[in-house]
């Protein structure tokens, strides 16, 4: 019969949430640390301006069908949505307002930022992870380039440029899906819809509130799916994983500073 | 910008081609039809097929227990944001804040629970079904599973559809638990207002739980054959399981969106409002 106490139930769990905890604090430092790299290849004038532009195009441009759609049905859904509420009140001016306000703080940025990191957050962690497993980011090395001005920061910077602009395209056409889709269910006349709109309700505070949130979940998106994919082992598994890791990561940190930027905003 | 670089031809042609992203009409069509084809098999070897349970079991954990923190967590944060934001902008315009409970309240069980549930479920189920279906593609089980006369859909695809559209409906309701309750507190944080007037049950009526119900059911049944659909028609090595689990989590995300301004659309004209 061993002498030693069995470890309790209890103290096992505590350790699971203990090393679950240090583990999130580590990839939030070795985040923070990828983005002072980042910046500082750009201070430096390092980054790799071709890599730029073709990482702008593959990333920016090709994602804009899925940007639109997601837009037009945004606004859709968000008259809808307030449809009732406009009945209940008979307070057909404040639709645009109502639209408005929803749209620019909130579920612009936000829905944007999680199509974007669907398509273009796990599509660069696959691009990354393979070059990872197959070895082709050790031959960069070897060939004395520094994968963070070759590799990272074009892909950090057309993240978050591609998400800025896609942001400001998204509330421009969910906007006009919005007035589009409440003059055909509610019967609101889009003139009434836009001079809702453009009351001093609303401002340029509106919209800056959205875009300084989607430059935040743009270095979000960009930061960790470079990282999943620049840190990718064990084959083909691995990327699948890695993939995974990115999609769950970005939306959980899109969230989370979603609710700080509101406050801090305010 | 000068960074001295040898000449980088060799490594961009080595970089995985991405699958062309702006397909002709009749390829979009013909993946239409496929995917509805995946799901008329999927819906046959529900009613026809062996019976599976432990799989199905399996599936349920995976989907449904896996998501629970995930899911909880970021329905905790958009719950006060919601109420936090909404409050704001509702004190510009009339000062009394006493509905705003109750108008949270119906907003979260017509549409935002279910909705922003299915997102984040599409984003995690979805990704990890094409991964695992993708994988299995490339590495040609898939083929040794048809090879020993078991149908791959019947054998993957059934358990993760059943499984999926039975924990949605309960993480729906965890979900939009969660959120009013973080709303709640929000409510009561920032505003002042007391949890007793913030639960009012008055604004939610029969049509507002018809059509979150019919939301959870559409999102539940459409994520797991969107993916698998994803996943089965991985083609190209590893960098193809990628590129299939990027078309898994966007196409479900952009189901779930087009759903959800279907059934809003339809259920306001049904119900009306």
């Amino acid at each position: 019969m061993s002498l030693a106490p069995a470890p309790s139930p209890n103290l096992q769990r505590f350790d699971r949430i203990a090393l679950g905890a240090a583990e999130q604090a580590r990839l939030t430092g070795t985040l923070a640390l990828m983005l002072a790299g980042i910046v500082r290849a750009i201070v430096k004038r390092e980054m790799d301006r071709s890599e730029l532009l073709a990482n702008l195009h593959r990333m920016g441009v090709k994602s804009l069908p899925v940007v639109v759609t997601t837009a037009l049905f945004t606004g859709g859904i968000m008259v809808i949505q307030a449809g009732p509420i406009v009945e209940r009140y008979g307070a057909q001016g404040l639709l645009g307002w109502g639209a408005g306000f929803g749209t620019l703080r909130e579920i612009g940025p936000l829905l944007t930022a999680l199509m974007i990191s669907g398509r273009v957050g796990a599509n660069n962690t696959a691009e990354l992870g393979t070059m990872a497993v197959t070895e082709q980011i050790d031959a960069l090395r070897a060939l004395a380039i520094d994968p963070k001005s070759f590799l990272v920061a074009p892909r950090f910077c057309a993240i978050v440029t591609t998400l800025l602009l896609s942001t400001l395209f998204a509330d421009a056409l969910a906007l006009f899906g919005a007035a589009e889709c409440g003059w055909a269910l509610l019967g609101v006349e889009p003139s009434i819809f836009y001079r809702g709109l453009t009351s001093d309700l609303l401002g340029i505070g509106d919209v800056l509130h959205g875009l300084i949130k989607s430059v935040v979940f743009g270095a979000v998106i960009g930061l960790s799916s470079c990282h999943f994919g620049m840190t990718t082992r064990g084959g083909a598994p691995g990327v699948g994983r890695s993939v995974n890791a990115t999609v769950v990561v970005s939306a959980a940190g899109i969230f989370g500073l979603d609710y700080l930027l509101s406050f801090v905003l305010q | 910008m000068t960074t001295g670089l040898p000449s980088r031809e060799p490594l961009a042609r080595a970089r995985p081609e991405p699958r062309p992203l702006r397909p002709t009409l009749p390829a979009l069509l013909a993946d239409a039809a496929a995917l509805y084809a995946t799901f008329a098999q999927t819906l046959y070897s529900v009613m026809r097929g062996r019976k599976d349970r432990a799989a199905v079991v399996q599936q349920m954990y995976e989907i449904g227990n896996r998501s629970l923190i995930f899911v909880c967590v970021v329905m905790g944060f958009i719950g006060m944001i919601l109420v936090f934001q909404g409050g704001l902008q509702t004190q510009r315009v009339v000062p009394d804040l006493s509905g705003l409970g109750a108008q949270f309240l119906e907003l979260l069980v017509r549409d935002l629970s279910a909705s922003i549930c299915a997102l984040m479920l599409a984003t995690r189920v979805g990704a990890g079904i094409a991964a695992e279906i993708g994988s299995m593609v490339v590495t040609e089980q898939i083929d040794a599973l048809r090879m020993c006369a078991a149908d791959p859909i019947d054998y993957l695809v059934k358990p993760r559809f059943l499984a999926s559209l039975s924990m949605t409906l309960v993480l729906t309701v965890i979900a939009g638990s969660v959120a009013f309750a973080s709303g709640m507190g929000a409510a009561y944080a920032f505003f002042g207002i007391n949890p007793r007037t913030f639960v009012n049950l008055s604004l939610v009526d029969r049509g507002d739980a018809c059509v979150g119900l019919a939301k959870c059911i559409a999102y539940g049944g459409t994520i797991p054959i969107v993916s698998a659909h994803a996943g089965l028609t991985t083609f190209g090595g590893s960098a193809g399981v990628g590129a299939a689990t990027t078309r898994a989590v966007v196409n479900s995300s952009l189901a779930v969106i087009a759903l959800d301004f279907v059934i809003s659309g339809l259920g306001y004209l049904i119900f009306g409002g």
